[in-house]
């Protein structure tokens, strides 16, 4: 049995069906139906313009489609009332692209504020609770720091430390290893397994980066211009025989190689020099 | 045509941010009344730090500006009252003039551009760095996290100020006539106590009332609206600070309009 059929198996814990968003007269998302099952990583993978970021604004609840529905741990988003909306919210833990720590509160306290707005433990608690998180992320005795004195590797281990604070069932992460250098990538990808092998937690990852989605997925979505292009395993998606899928983890080599070639010309200054020596 | 397009794109646009703003204040009532019971009390620790922001830090530049505000008037009622010879009634213009209009004005003014631009910043900035969406997916209602305080903050510090506003410019106003007219301070302080009534304290500080409300809802709708990274925060407080210093002014006429007529 292969991991994606073992996993398909468990119970979906995301449900988007027929999903269907417009920006003015632009659709963005084209009938999008997606299952996520418990305790999998399921990355979300496509270009700039693909639609990712829009499917997981809708998947955290702060946009609403045009039509479709979506369902998180068997509640359906749009029709909850807000106090169901707001249990939800404290089963769920989000690790935004840009970490979004609140910049006037230390560390600590970022990862203690959900702690302290959603439970009624007391100060020494909840140190040692964000103690624990920060030690699985290795931020132990960062807690004092405040948000701009880290690195970005270190705000994004950080915003990962508050999204699993109140112990999640469903964890979601926004271009991880964006904007890292390749170690640092590596390690947080290693990281977003072992918080799954940790906490037990289900995991959707956003990302546009190959390697890194190849690295953590248990299955993988493909999304381009809005549609779904595939859904399987690593392995599945590496060997799909759908031209747009192939296209789509061929080109982006491609269009780096130009981007680099045309950075190295504007440069060099190549053409400004010739037009000078004639 | 296009020139019609885009001030109708204008109007549409200020209405619905008119009518953003009200539904705010009518979101921040509900939270201060009805968070308790759900269990999602208003941060009182946030209040006392925007209380300190918006009222300690600005008293300095209340005092001078109160106290240049006191000395001018005098200076202007003295030399306009002497083509009458009536420059000793200088102090009843002074007293009702800084009581109920100049310490409010004043105050609000400086409060929006110290404080209500600083709120639209900071609004814009935790925007544009997704801190706002942090907030929501954490369950934490971002008016009752962000926007209560700053209300509440404001609605207790900005009257606070424009009372000491008024005691600022009222005693510096007498020692300039005290020494100008060689009449005692405390003679000048018994007239302006005899001019005064509470309705009229009453007036100013109820119109810094309206001036907090306005500079924070004003804050808020411009950095919540803030698209287009840095250069959209630096836009938003501009507009956020031109905007509440409008509303403060035309308000104050309204206000004037209403109670006086």
């Amino acid at each position: 049995m292969t991991t994606s059929m073992r996993l398909r198996s468990g119970n979906p814990v995301i449900e988007v069906d027929k999903l269907v968003t417009h920006y003015g007269t632009r659709r963005i998302l084209n009938e999008v139906s997606l299952s996520v099952y418990e305790g999998e990583v399921m990355v979300i993978m496509g270009g700039s313009g693909s639609g990712k970021s829009t499917l997981l604004r809708h998947l955290l609840a702060l946009e609403r489609g045009t039509s479709g529905t979506i369902k998180l741990l068997g509640k359906d988003v749009s029709s909850v009332s807000a106090m169901e909306a707001y249990e939800l919210r404290k089963k769920m833990g989000v690790a935004f692209q840009g970490g979004a720590l609140f910049s006037s509160l230390s560390v600590g306290e970022n990862i203690k504020l959900p702690l302290r707005e959603h439970t009624n433990l007391d100060e020494s608690t909840m140190r040692i609770m964000a103690r624990l998180k920060l030690e699985v992320v290795d931020l132990a005795g960062f807690e004092d720091l405040m948000p701009a004195e880290l690195s970005g590797g270190m705000i994004k281990r950080a915003a990962l430390a508050r999204a699993v604070v109140m112990d999640p069932k469903l964890l979601f992460c926004d271009e991880p290893s964006a904007g890292l250098d390749p170690v640092v990538a590596s390690a947080l990808d290693e990281l977003i397994l072992r918080l799954r092998k940790a906490f037990g937690m289900t995991i959707v990852v956003v990302t546009h980066e190959l390697e890194s989605a190849f690295k953590i997925a248990d299955r993988i979505t493909v999304l381009d211009r809005g549609e779904i292009l595939t859904v399987g395993t690593v392995e599945e998606v590496r060997t799909s025989d759908n031209a747009r899928v192939q296209n789509l983890l061929n080109r982006k080599t491609e269009d780096v190689l130009v981007d680099v070639d045309e950075y190295l010309e504007r440069l060099t200054g190549e053409g400004d020099s010739e037009r000078l020596s004639g | 045509m296009e020139r019609i397009e885009r001030l109708g794109r204008r109007v549409t646009r200020s209405v619905e941010e008119f009518g953003y703003g009200a539904s705010l204040l009518g979101e921040s009532l509900y939270w201060l009344i009805l968070g308790p019971f759900r269990h999602q009390p208003v941060r009182v620790p946030a209040i006392f730090a925007q209380m300190m922001e918006t009222g300690i830090q600005a008293i300095p530049i209340v005092t001078v500006l109160a106290a240049t505000i006191g000395v001018m008037l005098a200076l202007q009622g003295i030399h306009t009252l002497k083509i009458f010879g009536a420059e000793s009634r200088v102090t009843v213009g002074i007293a009702l003039s800084i009581t109920r209009e100049f310490s409010p004005l004043i105050t609000g003014i400086l409060v929006a551009g110290r404080s209500g631009s600083a709120l639209a910043a900071r609004l814009g900035t935790m925007n544009i760095n997704q801190e706002i969406d942090a907030l929501r997916v954490m369950g934490i209602n971002p008016v009752r996290f962000l926007v209560v305080p700053a209300l509440v903050g404001m609605i207790i510090i900005v009257p606070a100020l424009t009372f000491w506003s008024v005691l600022v410019g009222l005693f510096a106003a007498g020692v300039y006539v005290s020494i100008d007219l060689g009449i005692s301070l405390s003679a000048y302080t018994d007239r302006v106590i005899e001019v005064l009534d509470p309705g009229d304290l009453g007036h100013g500080i109820a119109k810094s009332f309206i001036f907090a409300a306005l500079i924070t809802l004003v804050g808020v709708v411009n950095g919540a609206g803030v698209r287009g990274g840095a250069e959209g925060v630096g836009r938003a407080t501009t507009q956020s600070v031109v905007q509440a210093i409008a509303a403060i002014v035309i308000t104050d006429m309204l206000f004037v309009f209403v109670v006086t007529r």
